[in-house]
């Protein structure tokens, strides 16, 4: 491969400058011993023993945790049936229709989805009694919506490259087709249903405004409070709190992007 | 357990008292409009290698996936050891498949992939583990019992295939283009450990290929296929020396076709007048025809002999021009023009070892064969 040219560089560092700077700076200052954040006062960790002590921060985060792995959870069950129905059966009339359906969250304004959202519970509320109240379970149905799309896609490709034949030779050994799928299926599709979870999980660790729309009293997310924090001001907890949300959000790429890579070696072989 | 046919030379087909182990009876399957598999009724003896052959798209591999249940039939039969396959789901089915892609799982040893199939019937740890260990050293696999499918060559995830699929000692093995995917040398050589592992077993093997010399060598008989018919059913040499029509004489080696029409019709030959070679062709074996009727004269290129000089007896003689030489070693193929401009393909076996060939291009030659070598061919 040619080496790339000198002015080709400078554009990528410039590039990455513009991407990352912020994020550095912001991690930077989360160790910044003065109140005031454009200010630098020497190197401190008290912002980080302080957001322990935050018992606001703490729910919140618990929330977001708990509301991030049922969705994720569920998105990869809804996106896996959902690619199986689009890759395994044979056309059928809606199939095309399905098939926009399910992406379409992927584009869809979040501002419309959530409000879209809202008005179903508030409805649903009215005729069937349930959700009596809005909160996690509301909030996680939301993220599943668009979490599911995303998983779908992901799982979608994987269901496409994969040999329909290991499943026949699996079924030609006596195993019964439910056996097959868990023996073989599952298996074989496993990678693509980390990184979909992975990136499900990220998603609505990361979401504020389809929860604003659809929580309730009591359930507020981890981006909810910091949005309201910052209203107030912007104080260097909030900064220590973004520097560990960006670790845990690097950590879950980073794996998802070595799971990926592997899966595609080993089916390349 | 049986004994292999090429063990015992036995030739069930020919014993009107021999029960089929598995029948094919008038077996149709449409997709849509597409007649894939067109009435096919085929019956195979136990013990037998018996192939498939045909092009691609000829229904071979259709045919071959109804028989291990993944297709169902349009209509027809199948019958394995007496038993109608019909509505019985694959993994039911007292049949193993070995896939052209080999299908291994890609996530389990080679040692689990080949345990799989015993697994599912339930058989106990100790049982399962010998008779993995057994079929690995069949297979020559016993070092890379640990080793994932994809840490392998393509010879060896083959051998695994084979083992995965005879392990559960299937009453019958089908096998899809077992060796399409190896290169030439390998392919010969797994060829006959195939038959020296299927006549061990004494398992009755259906084949499905399109290489012809992978069915000439395997099988005890071929169904030459096309257009999802069975338009052949033979020993290989009967296949070769005796084709039933023309698409078989030339599906399977090359042949010069000679069309003409009978001129003679007698009790023991017919002569068949062929403007194209300048000559009656005899042929000394009667058919049912009527004088006139248009039919076609086979000869395989090999049985044809070349010559400068005079050719003694030969029943057949033409003369032509020499047009192009290829030198293949042990043998060379001539191409002659005749006269009527018709070209002819000619092989000689090269029996002695000479710098020049004492034949060139532009040489005029004359060229014949013996009475028998010639085979009248219909449609």
């Amino acid at each position: 491969m040619k080496r790339p040219s000198r002015s080709l560089m400078i554009f990528g560092v410039l590039g990455f400058v513009f991407l990352y700077a912020p994020i550095l700076s912001l991690v930077v200052f989360s160790f910044n011993e003065s109140r005031l954040v454009t200010v630098w006062g020497g190197f401190s960790t008290k912002w980080y023993g302080e957001l322990f002590r935050d018992p606001q921060i703490l729910d919140a985060a618990w929330v977001s945790l708990r509301v991030a792995l049922a969705s994720a959870t569920l998105s990869v069950v809804i996106g896996t049936v959902a690619s199986f129905v689009l890759v395994r059966f044979r056309r059928f009339r809606t199939k095309t229709l399905l098939s926009m359906m399910i992406t379409a969250p992927l584009v869809m304004p979040e501002v419309i989805i959530g409000l879209a959202l809202l008005l179903m519970f508030v409805a649903m509320e009215s005729i069937l009694g349930w959700p009596g109240q809005r909160g996690i379970m509301t909030i996680i149905i939301a993220h599943s919506t668009f979490g599911a799309a995303y998983a779908a896609v992901i799982i979608q490709s994987r269901l496409v490259d994969m040999d329909l034949s290991i499943e026949e030779a699996a079924l030609d050994l006596g195993a019964h087709p439910v056996r097959v799928f868990f023996d073989v299926t599952l298996p074989v599709i496993a990678p693509a249903l980390m990184s979909g979870w992975l990136l499900a999980f990220t998603l609505s660790l990361d979401d504020l405004v389809v929860a604003s729309f659809v929580s309730g009293p009591g359930a507020s997310t981890l981006p909810m409070v910091i949005f309201s924090k910052v209203r107030l001001g912007v104080s260097p907890d909030v900064n220590a709190l973004a520097a560990i949300i960006i670790g845990v959000a690097s950590i879950g790429i980073i794996v998802a992007a070595l799971q990926v890579s592997r899966s595609k070696k080993i089916s390349q072989n | 357990m049986s004994e292999a046919i090429a063990v015992t030379g036995l030739k069930p087909w020919t014993d009107p008292n021999a029960v089929p182990f598995l029948k094919i009876n008038n077996v149709t399957k449409k997709f849509g409009a597409f007649t894939s598999v067109n009435n096919v009724s085929l019956e195979i003896y136990k013990g037998e290698i018996f192939c498939l052959l045909g092009g691609s798209g000829c229904g071979k591999s259709t045919l071959l996936r109804m028989l291990s249940g993944f297709e169902d039939l349009t209509s027809g039969q199948i019958i394995i050891d007496g038993q109608d396959q019909a509505g019985i789901p694959p993994y039911k089915r007292p049949t193993n498949m070995m896939f052209q892609s080999y299908a291994l799982f890609p996530h389990m040893t080679v040692e689990k992939n080949i345990a799989y199939g015993l697994k599912r019937d339930g058989l106990p740890r100790a049982e399962i583990a010998t008779r993995v260990t057994d079929m690995l050293s069949l297979v020559q696999m016993g070092a890379f019992a640990a080793r994932k499918p994809h840490q392998l060559s393509g010879g060896q995830r083959q051998r695994v295939a084979l083992a995965r699929a005879l392990v559960k000692k299937p009453k019958l093995l089908l096998l899809d283009e077992p060796l399409g995917a190896l290169d030439k040398k390998l392919r010969e050589e797994t060829q006959f450990e195939l038959i020296k592992i299927q006549e061990s077993l004494g398992v009755t093997f259906v084949v499905v290929t399109h290489d012809q010399q992978e069915a000439m060598t395997l099988s005890s008989r071929i169904g030459v296929m096309t257009a999802g018919k069975i338009v052949q059913v033979g020993t290989p040499r009967e296949i070769y020396e005796y084709p039933q029509n023309r698409f078989v004489a030339d599906f399977i080696g090359s042949v010069n076709i000679f069309e003409g029409r009978i001129a003679e019709d007698g009790e023991s030959h017919v002569v068949v007048a062929c403007p194209e070679a300048g000559l009656g062709i005899y042929v000394p074996h009667s058919i049912a025809g009527v004088i006139g009727q248009k039919v076609a004269v086979a000869v395989r290129p090999e049985k044809m002999q070349i010559s400068k000089g005079d050719l003694g007896d030969l029943r057949n003689k033409l003369s032509g021009t020499i047009d192009e030489i290829a030198y293949m070693g042990d043998s060379s193929v001539y191409q002659i023009r005749l006269d009527s401009g018709k070209r002819v393909r000619v092989n000689q076996s090269n029996l002695f070892r000479s710098e020049e060939s004492s034949l060139n291009y532009g040489d005029r030659v004359n060229l014949g064969w013996a009475g028998n070598a010639g085979i009248v061919v219909t449609s």
